[in-house]
């Protein structure tokens, strides 16, 4: 194939890619209801109406508070792994890698089905906790990759120095591992939030009757009268989903969010 | 970073150094303290979540009270078995994924190919990041895009006419189920794709050529059987992420998914042993799909 044949083929599938992105922030700013193409006016009264919606302002709060406990969560767990894998040879060292990405790996209504099976089974109630919990799951792994290649590239010989130079286990890790790992674990925390956000197939099976944003939005999208505040919502979601992802790939050059993380 | 003169929160310092060199003599005491809370978790919440899901996929529902029955039944998989209309929706899924994952292949390679051998390394930078921004965010946006896009008088129908042709609307139906699902897992193609042509030695294309080899034969010959392992490796993705989807079925096509029917079972009948049975299907599917995957060499691929 040519090069020139090639750089079409490349520019084609960007704008294929990006095209439906650009379509729906532009109906945004749509001043009708209808959703005909070409937009005939445009409008930012819509953001306005989503702002003082308040189904719209409750699901950003829980979505917000569950992005960020399970964020909490996954990092705690993550890194717990990561330097228990990295630093120690025990039994079922491999399974807990194995372990940790089965939730992403497995497809989602599986793992969904298997949370809502022992939530309704437990007789436990759809609470923001239960939807933490299916979250935390699938963002330990996030976390656990990105510190893991951290850890792997950073040398254990400034530990050794750190110690010989009198500092004891936990001021070696507050004034020389902490450090080495702060920028991968910031990367790994915001890719966890990016991935808590925008779920949404985990989080129909734990989340009973509450509204996440995709929750509010896949709620609302039939309702013709509603498609202006679904369109700017979309933009909110756009924007908290691609912005920590953005962000945690410009901070970690460990790779970390490749495919094979999720 | 002096640590004497270091204030330390919490005991004072000597019990503390005291009690952090015990814990430094003894490792497995560490290795407990770091993979219990981890360990714990995915042992019982997440192990023990699918341990629940295969026995409750052997209970039953009370035909009278539509209550919840605790014990031992085949009751689930023989209408699982019995009813054609399972059948057809997992042949169904099945299908669309097997085509989602080949139009992936295709439109992916040439993107894959032009990042990999051909971009400038700031360009590949760009590139890689436009390709990976998609693969982590605004799933549900991208599909209501698309709903938004293909319907009537929507920006395709409304291109189309402006062609001068009569306009062309799919609305919801299952091409469109088809090409939202390919365009949502087009990234988890293109990268690793584009991992596995990075990894091909320059001096591969020039002993292709100097063997008088021509660009067809070299791709056929050399790249495609190193790509290979990729190629199947990207697939794992599509197909098992469009197995587990009900969201684009639902949103985009009248027709019903596994996951659909999961769904619905736990969701409106509250049957939720029927659910949990039929979510034990696509465990199966992928368990051969990596199965096979694996021999094909796809997981060093990963």
């Amino acid at each position: 194939m040519s090069r020139i044949g090639l750089r079409i083929a490349a520019g084609a599938v960007l704008a294929f890619l990006y095209i439906p992105i650009i379509v729906i922030a532009l109906y945004a700013f749509n001043a009708e209801r209808t959703q005909a193409w070409p937009i005939r006016q445009f409008s930012t009264e819509w953001f306005g109406a989503a702002l003082d919606n308040p189904s719209v302002r409750d699901a950003l709060v829980l979505s917000v508070q569950v992005g960020l406990s399970a964020t909490l969560i996954a990092l705690v767990l993550g890194s717990l792994a990561a330097f228990a894998v990295h630093r120690f040879h025990f039994f079922g060292r491999d399974a807990i890698s194995f372990a940790l990405v089965l939730p992403i790996a497995l497809p989602g209504i599986v793992t969904g089905m298997a949370l809502n099976a022992t939530i309704n089974t437990a007789g436990i109630g759809f609470t923001p906790f239960t939807i933490v919990v299916g979250h935390a799951t699938f963002c330990v792994v996030v976390v656990y990759n990105n510190v893991i290649a951290r850890l792997r590239r950073s040398s254990r010989s400034i530990e050794e120095a750190s110690m010989d130079l009198g500092a004891d286990t936990w001021q070696t890790f507050r004034h020389v591992t902490f450090p080495v790992i702060r920028s991968a674990l910031l990367a790994g925390g915001l890719l966890a939030f990016a991935l808590s956000f925008d779920e949404i197939i985990v989080t129909t099976f734990t989340a009973g009757t509450q509204e996440t944003i995709p929750i509010w939005i896949l709620n609302h999208l039939r309702q013709a009268n509603q498609r202006p505040i679904v369109n700017v919502v979309a933009v909110f979601l756009i924007l908290l989903s691609a912005i920590p992802v953005y962000l945690s790939q410009r901070l970690s050059r460990d790779g970390g969010a490749g495919p094979t993380s999720r | 970073m002096t640590p004497a003169t270091t204030a330390a929160p919490g005991p004072p310092a000597s019990l503390r150094r005291r009690l952090l060199a015990t814990l430094y003599r003894h490792p497995r005491t560490q290795l407990l303290i770091l993979l219990t809370p981890p360990a714990g978790w995915f042992g019982v919440v997440y192990l023990g979540s699918l341990a629940i899901l295969l026995v409750a996929a052997f209970w039953y529902l009370d035909p009278a009270t539509s209550a919840v029955v605790r014990e031992f039944s085949l009751t689930n998989f023989e209408r699982l078995i019995g009813e054609p209309v399972y059948r057809t929706v997992a042949l169904r899924t099945l299908t669309v994924a097997f085509l989602v994952t080949l139009a992936d292949m295709v439109i992916a390679f040439p993107i894959a190919y032009y990042m990999a051998r051909v971009a400038a390394p700031r360009l590949r930078s760009v590139l890689f990041m436009l390709v990976l921004l998609p693969l982590w965010s605004s799933y549900l946006v991208r599909v209501y895009a698309w709903r938004v896009i293909l319907a009537p008088n929507g920006l395709i129908d409304w291109t189309v006419q402006q062609l001068g042709l009569p306009g062309f609307s799919p609305g919801v139906s299952d091409f469109s189920m088809w090409l939202v699902f390919s365009y949502i897992w087009l990234p988890y193609m293109i990268l690793p794709i584009y991992t596995g042509l990075e990894r091909i030695p320059n001096s591969y294309f020039e002993a292709s050529a100097d063997l008088g080899a021509r660009g067809a034969t070299t791709f056929r010959k050399v790249v495609l059987p190193i790509v290979l392992p990729a190629l199947v490796a990207g697939s794992i993705f599509t197909f098992s992420l469009t197995l587990g989807d009900y969201i684009t079925p639902t949103l985009v096509s009248n027709s019903q998914f596994i996951g659909n029917v999961i769904y619905e079972s736990q969701g409106v009948s509250n049957n939720v042993p029927f659910a949990a049975a039929f979510a034990t299907v696509p465990v199966l599917i992928m368990a051969v799909y990596l199965l096979i995957a694996r021999r094909l060499g796809a997981f060093e691929a990963l």
